[in-house]
C-alpha cells in the first residue's frame, strides 16, 4: 500500500466518559477523492480533527505517506505534511482581510510585497474555483456573507507555496453555498484529484457524496461501518448503511389555503424590487436564489419589524449558530430555554423546575444526543446545537419562525424529523419563512420567493419548485 | 463530602474567600489572636462600600466585552453631596435626602447610557467623560460644604448587631437579591446572554438596549447607596469621597471571578474580594510595611489569586 497517502489504524479518542472514536481503521490513496459519511456524533468531525493534528487521539497508529508518525502529532505537523482542512466551524480570522488570512497558513509569505503576493494567490484560486466569485483579496472576512466566507477558507485550502499539498479536509464545505457555487466546488475536487491530491469530502447531501467520491466509508458510533467503491452505493443503499430508512418524500401538493387565512407578514425588500414577500398563517414559505442576494436580510427586516407588516411573535433559527445563535458559557437546557424565558415565569421569577421541564421534552422531542441537558453547549456537535437552536424555536410561543438556512451540519435522518416537525406545524397554524441554499428543501415548502441582487424576481408556486426553474428564475434579470 | 469539595473547587469565588481567610489568620497569628474579631468587623464596615459598588460594576462588565463604568467614583461624591446639602443636618429630611441623592444618581446612569447608545461613545470614554461633568456639579452644587449628617443616618451607617455592622446586613440582602435577579429574572438572563454575544441575544428575542439601559442605572443607583452610607459613615460628604472605588470596584470583579470578557457573573466573589482587599491592607499596616511597600505586594497579591483562580477556570 505505498500509494497511501495517509493510513489510520485503530485509532481511538475519548471526551471524559463520551467515546467519540471506538478504534478507526481509514486508509486515503494519492490522488482519490474519500466520501464520509454519518450522523450527527458519528465521530467524522473528531477524527478530522485528529488527522489534522488538532487533537491527539487517545489510541491507535497514524501514518503520513507510508511513513509512520512516531513523535507528536500536532497542528503544525500536519500542516507541514500537507494536510489541510475546512472545517464546518469556519475557522478564518473575521478582523483580518481575505489575502492576511492566507498568509497565516504560508509562512513562507514574508519579507517586502507579501501583501501582494498572497493576494494573487488567494486570487488565482478563486478564479480557478469559483469563477465569478465576486471576492476581494482585500475584503475583511467580517464584511464576508457566510457563504464567500466558506468560499475563501476552501479556495486557501488548495493554495501552494513551498509546502506539498497532499491531503485536503473539506467538512461539510457545501452547506453554505448556493447550488452553483456546490457545482463549482465539486467539478474542482475532480480536477484536484487528479491532479494527486487526496480530498476527504465529508457532507450530509448524499448526492455529491455519491456524485463525486471515488469510494464512501460510512461511520456510526465513532466506528467505520461500511466501506464500497461510490458506483456500488445507491442513495438508499447509503442511507441503510448509516442506519436510518430512506423517506425520500416529496411533499404531493401544496397546501390548498382558505380566502379566509389571515396574511401574517407582508414585506418589500428594502433593497429593492416592487414585489413584496407575503406569507399567510399556516404557510411555509421558502426564500431561494443565489446565496447572499438578500435573503438572510429579509429575514432580519421582518424580523426587526422595519417597514415590515407583521402579526405575531416571531422566532429566529440561526444558521451561522456561532455568531447568530449558541451562548457558549450556558448549558443546552438555558440555550434551549431562552427564548421561552417570559413564558416561564411564575410570579415575576423563571420557574426552575417548569424551564428544567421545557428543556428535557424538547431535548427528547428533536433527540438531542446528550446524557443530560445541564452540560455544557459546546459538549455537542455542531449538528446537535443546530437541534438545540430548533428546540429554542419551535418550544417558544412564536406564531412565525424565520430560517436562516439552518441545516447547516445536519444529518439526513434528523433533517427528515425536522420537515416533518415543520409540517405539522405549519398544519397546526404557524408559519414559518425559510431561506434555504439546499434546492431540495423547497420540495418541503408551499410557496418559495427567488431573490437577486436584494429584489424577489420571482414567486414560484410549489409544482415549479425544480432545480431547473429555480436556478432559471435565479439567473434572470427580470421577473419571469 | 468529597463531592463537595470538588464542587467547591470548581466555584470561582472560592480562591478569593480562601485568599481573605488566608490573609486574616496570618494577620492574628502575627498579633497572637489580639483584636481578630474587631479586624473582622472593621473589614466588613469598610468593605461594605467595595461590595456595593462592586455589584454595580460587576452587572456592567457582565453585558460584555468594553463595558466599563467609570463614573462610579463621582457619582458616589455627587450623591453624598446631595444628600448631605439636602439634608442639612435635620432628621426630618433624611427621607428627602436619600430620594434626591438616589434620584439624582440614577440621573447620571441614564445620562451615561444616553452617551453610549444616542452618540456612540465607547463606554470607557462616555463614563469618563461624564465623570467629569458629575465631578463639577458636585463641587459647585456643594461649595465649601461641611455639612454633618443628621444623627439617625450616622448611627445607622455606624450601627453593629452582634458585632455586625448593620450596612453589611443591607448589603447582603441587596447581593441575594442581585444574586436571584441573575438567575431568575429575565432581565438578569438578558445581561447573561447579552455580554456573550449581543447579537445571539437579539435573535433569541432579549431587548439588548433595554437590558443595557438598565444595567448602567442601577450601577449608578449604587454608587448612589454607596454615597449616602458613607457620607453617614464619615462624619460627611467630600470631594475625594469616591476616589479609591475606582480601581476598587473593577479589582473585586476581576478577583471575583467575574468574567471580564462578559456573560458570566458572580455575586458570592464580590464579597470575597472585597474582604481580601481589605483584609491584605490591614495585614500590610499591622506588619508595619511602608506605604510603597504596601502597594507593590498588594498588586503582587492580586495577580496571584487571579492566577490561582484563572488556572481553575480552565478547561
Amino acid at each position: 500500500m505505498s500509494s497511501d497517502s495517509i493510513r489510520l489504524d485503530g485509532v481511538e479518542k475519548s471526551f471524559g466518559a463520551v467515546r467519540a472514536l471506538a478504534g478507526v481503521d481509514l486508509h486515503v490513496a494519492a490522488g482519490e477523492c474519500l466520501g464520509l459519511v454519518g450522523h450527527n456524533g458519528a465521530g467524522k468531525s473528531t477524527l478530522m480533527h485528529v488527522l489534522s493534528g488538532n487533537l491527539t487521539p487517545s489510541a491507535g497508529e497514524l501514518s503520513v505517506g507510508g511513513a509512520k508518525i512516531t513523535g507528536n502529532w500536532t497542528a503544525a505537523a500536519a500542516q507541514a505534511s500537507g494536510i489541510r482542512c475546512v472545517f464546518q466551524e469556519l475557522s478564518l480570522c473575521p478582523n483580518l482581510s481575505v489575502a492576511e488570512n492566507v498568509r497565516i497558513v504560508h509562512r513562507s509569505l514574508k519579507g517586502l510585497g507579501w501583501k501582494k503576493r498572497a493576494s494573487d494567490l488567494i486570487r488565482a484560486k478563486l478564479d480557478e474555483i469559483f469563477p465569478g466569485h465576486g471576492i476581494s483579496p482585500e475584503d475583511e472576512i467580517a464584511d464576508l456573507a457566510i457563504g464567500k466566507r466558506q468560499m475563501a477558507e476552501i479556495a486557501r485550502a488548495f493554495t501552494v507555496t513551498d509546502g506539498p499539498l497532499r491531503l485536503v479536509i473539506l467538512d461539510e464545505p457545501t452547506s453554505s453555498l448556493d447550488a452553483v457555487t456546490a457545482e463549482q466546488l465539486l467539478a474542482y475536487v475532480k480536477t484536484e484529484t487528479a491532479r494527486g491530491t487526496s480530498v476527504i469530502l465529508i457532507s450530509h447531501l448524499l448526492g455529491e457524496i455519491l456524485s463525486t467520491s471515488d469510494r464512501i466509508v460510512v461511520m456510526k458510533d465513532g466506528k467505520t461501518v461500511a466501506e464500497r467503491k461510490a458506483r456500488d452505493f445507491s442513495r438508499n443503499s447509503l442511507v441503510a448503511a448509516m442506519g436510518s430508512e430512506a423517506h425520500e418524500r416529496r411533499q404531493a401538493t401544496a397546501k390548498i389555503l382558505g380566502t379566509d387565512v389571515p396574511v401574517l407578514v407582508k414585506a418589500r425588500p428594502k433593497t429593492g424590487g416592487s414585489t413584496a414577500l407575503e406569507a399567510r398563517k399556516g404557510e411555509v414559505i421558502g426564500l431561494t436564489g443565489l446565496a447572499g442576494h438578500g435573503q438572510t436580510r429579509m429575514l432580519l427586516q421582518i424580523y426587526s419589524r422595519d417597514h415590515a407588516d407583521v402579526k405575531g411573535a416571531i422566532s429566529f433559527i440561526a444558521g451561522d449558530r456561532q455568531s447568530d445563535g449558541i451562548f457558549n458559557l450556558w448549558s443546552i437546557g438555558r440555550n434551549i430555554t431562552i427564548r421561552s424565558l417570559k413564558a416561564l415565569r411564575k410570579g415575576g421569577l423563571i420557574d426552575l423546575a417548569a424551564e428544567e421541564k421545557l428543556a428535557e421534552d424538547w431535548k427528547t422531542r428533536m433527540a438531542i444526543r446528550t446524557p443530560d441537558v445541564n452540560n455544557n453547549i459546546l459538549t455537542l456537535s455542531g449538528g446537535n446545537q443546530q437541534k438545540a437552536l430548533f428546540a429554542r424555536a419551535l418550544g417558544s410561543d412564536a406564531a412565525i419562525i424565520l430560517m436562516d438556512d439552518p441545516m447547516r451540519g445536519v444529518d439526513i435522518g434528523t433533517k427528515q424529523e425536522v420537515y416533518a416537525m415543520i409540517r405539522a406545524q405549519a398544519d397546526e397554524g404557524r408559519t414559518f419563512i425559510w431561506y434555504t441554499t439546499e434546492i431540495d428543501e423547497l420540495s418541503h415548502c408551499d410557496r418559495a420567493y427567488v431573490f437577486r441582487n436584494g429584489e424577489i424576481t420571482a414567486s414560484l408556486g410549489h409544482d415549479d419548485l425544480t432545480e431547473e426553474k429555480v436556478l432559471q428564475a435565479s439567473f434572470a434579470e427580470t421577473a419571469a | 463530602m468529597n463531592q463537595s469539595f470538588a464542587y467547591l473547587k470548581k466555584q470561582p469565588w472560592v480562591w478569593s474567600f480562601a485568599a481573605a481567610l488566608a490573609v486574616w489568620l496570618i494577620t492574628i497569628a502575627y498579633t497572637e489572636g489580639q483584636g481578630a474579631t474587631a479586624i473582622l468587623t472593621a473589614a466588613l464596615s469598610f468593605a461594605t462600600f467595595t461590595i456595593i459598588v462592586g455589584l454595580g460594576q460587576m452587572m456592567v462588565i457582565t453585558t460584555g466585552p468594553g463595558n466599563v463604568d467609570l463614573s462610579i467614583p463621582a457619582t458616589i461624591t455627587l450623591s453624598g453631596v446631595v444628600a448631605m446639602k439636602v439634608m442639612d443636618e435635620q432628621t426630618a429630611m433624611i427621607i428627602p435626602g436619600i430620594v434626591a441623592a438616589l434620584g439624582a444618581a440614577t440621573l447620571v446612569g441614564i445620562f451615561n447610557y444616553g452617551l453610549i447608545r444616542l452618540l456612540r461613545i465607547p463606554p470607557i470614554i462616555a463614563t469618563l467623560s461624564s465623570s467629569f461633568l458629575i465631578l463639577s456639579t458636585a463641587i459647585s452644587y456643594g461649595r465649601g460644604i461641611r455639612i454633618k449628617p443628621p444623627l439617625p443616618l450616622s448611627d445607622f451607617a455606624t450601627a453593629r448587631i452582634f458585632g455586625v455592622p448593620l450596612s453589611a446586613i443591607l448589603v447582603l440582602v441587596i447581593s441575594i437579591g442581585l444574586a436571584v435577579v441573575l438567575k431568575r429574572t429575565v432581565y438578569g438572563r438578558s445581561v447573561l446572554a447579552v455580554g456573550q454575544n449581543m447579537r445571539a441575544a437579539w435573535l433569541a428575542g432579549m431587548n439588548v438596549d433595554r437590558t443595557r439601559f438598565a444595567t448602567y442605572v442601577l450601577s449608578a443607583f449604587f454608587s448612589g447607596i454607596c454615597g449616602i452610607v458613607l457620607s453617614g459613615f464619615s462624619g460627611g460628604a467630600a470631594l475625594n469621597m469616591g476616589e479609591e472605588f475606582l480601581l476598587a470596584s473593577i479589582a473585586t470583579v476581576v478577583i471575583g471571578g467575574t468574567s471580564v470578557a462578559g456573560g458570566r457573573a458572580n455575586v458570592p466573589g464580590i464579597w470575597g474580594a472585597a474582604l481580601f482587599m481589605y483584609l491584605l491592607v490591614t495585614m500590610l499596616n499591622t506588619f508595619g510595611a511602608s506605604a510603597g511597600v504596601r502597594l507593590i505586594l498588594t498588586g503582587l497579591m492580586i495577580i496571584g489569586v487571579i492566577v490561582a483562580a484563572g488556572g481553575e477556570e480552565q478547561r
